[in-house]
């Protein structure tokens, strides 16, 4: 469902991505680990194109992300991100945080939205909150709002910036069950996470990456239990 | 030193009748600036050279020079070169209106440049376009904090309109000079006209101030 081929990225001199290589299919769960600065962000923002590629070519469902001649809007349509700080329309209720975009992306009907947006608020568990706004949320409220909002407008692939790193530690449970419940349900997603407990419990592959590349990958048993590389070696020996 | 009452009491009327223009040329420039600088605020954040550099061009062009040398452009420079006959009026409204929108579409321009980058990536990873995100997502944020900047600016804008008198428009300004030369009263005259001023401008900064209160309580 998703290819990344040769995947280079630069910002100025500095050379993020350093050619990344990644196949996801549909249904599977991946998530990215690695210390801070190797590119894990980056490479997930170049899959919808919120930085453009310096080199390489990224497909979704056969389309070319990185073409011109795609209509990068459409893309996103169906291309769900979540971010580390939320980004909720502070302006907005909840309610209407996620009705947005479908109203006036996909020119849902108003009752329809609000219909679809309740069903996704009571499924992550926040349907009493669907008039407050998001400075009268905790921080793991926040986040499972913008996960409703992405699913509001029905999307073949989940990509998860940093969820959870910005959340107090008691309110990540809350965030990561949601998404292991996405997981279950079958969704197709890319998380970048610190959260080892979560890898090893929903990942179908672990992917690791420093430097700009990935340096191994692995089903979570084998990548946790039995890791190759001396670089991962040293890397989860620091963090677990 | 005197301030002879029984002249400021004999001219106030006559001096009162000059707010109506003052606070027409005020608020008809207030608000067709505030249209004019949000499309030059949009434009100037434009990577297009083509719709950045002319919108620049313009806010620093009004915002290096007077208000004064802008009135005499418009009213007495440009019909020479133009060939349009000079009505003080429309002049006055048009110098005014220009002048207000440059101020203006700083503040607009500061006001969306404040908003977090990440409400315009969520807005965009969402599958809305550029111009749906800002209509949606930007411009209701940059709204709400603009308010206490666009205040100050009538307030400078409600006494710098004193300037239309120059080419002759019956403000509040025009009628003190009138006042001045009619009772050779000149200390009456500009006093008393500052004092009218000074309540106008106290008065709204009040409003602004309340307004602003308002919005702390409020939501961000």
């Amino acid at each position: 469902m998703v290819e990344v081929r040769d995947l280079h990225k630069s910002f100025g001199d500095l050379e993020v991505l350093k050619g990344v290589n990644l196949d996801v299919k549909k249904g599977e769960v991946v998530v990215v680990i690695g210390p801070s600065g190797s590119g894990k962000s980056t490479m997930l923002r170049c899959i919808n194109h919120l930085e453009t590629p310096t080199k390489g070519h990224i497909t979704i469902d056969g389309i070319r992300v990185d073409d011109p001649r795609t209509n990068i809007n459409l893309v996103r349509q169906t291309v769900g991100m979540v971010f580390q700080h939320f980004n909720l329309f502070p302006h907005l209720t909840t309610l209407q945080n996620i009705t947005l975009a479908p109203r006036k992306v996909l020119k849902m009907d108003a009752n329809q939205a609000e219909e679809e947006g309740l069903a996704l608020l009571a499924k992550v568990g926040l349907a009493d909150k669907k008039d407050q706004y998001p400075d009268q949320l905790s921080g793991g409220q926040k986040q499972r709002v913008a996960i409703a909002r992405a699913l509001a407008m029905h999307p073949r692939l989940m990509l998860f910036d940093e969820p959870t790193s910005a959340l107090d530690p008691e309110m990540i449970g809350e965030v990561l069950s949601v998404m292991k419940q996405l997981a279950i349900d079958g969704m197709t997603m890319i998380v970048v996470s610190h959260e080892m407990g979560f890898a090893r419990e929903v990942a179908d592959r672990v992917l690791f990456m420093d430097g700009g590349v990935f340096i191994e990958e692995a089903p979570p048993a084998e990548f946790f239990g039995n890791p190759k590389h001396e670089r991962t070696k040293a890397f989860l020996s620091k963090v677990l | 030193m005197t301030y002879d009452l029984g002249v400021v009491r004999r001219y106030l009327p006559f001096l009162l009748n000059g707010i109506g223009i003052t606070f027409r040329f005020t608020v008809v420039a207030f608000v067709l600036g505030a249209v004019l600088g949000l499309v030059v605020a949009l434009g100037r954040i434009q990577r297009n050279p083509f719709m950045r550099l002319p919108c620049v061009w313009y806010t620093d062009f009004i915002r290096g020079t007077p208000l004064l040398a802008q009135i005499y452009l418009i009213h007495f420079g440009l019909p020479q070169v133009l060939g349009y006959k000079p009505v003080g009026w429309i002049d006055a409204m048009v110098a005014l209106t220009i002048n207000a929108g440059a101020y203006i579409a700083e503040i607009w321009r500061g006001a969306i440049e404040s908003i977090d980058p990440g409400q315009m990536e969520a807005a965009r990873s969402l599958g809305m376009t550029y111009s749906q995100a800002m209509r949606y997502v930007i411009l209701p944020q940059s709204f709400k904090r603009a308010i206490p900047p666009l205040g100050n600016e009538f307030i400078a804008l409600l006494k710098e309109s004193c300037l239309v008198s120059v080419i002759g428009l019956e403000d509040l300004m025009m009628r003190a000079n009138m006042m001045s030369g009619r009772s050779f009263r000149p200390f009456e005259a500009y006093f008393t006209v500052a004092l009218i001023y000074l309540i106008m401008t106290l008065g709204f900064s009040r409003l602004v101030a309340r307004l602003e209160g308002g919005l702390k309580r409020g939501r961000s």
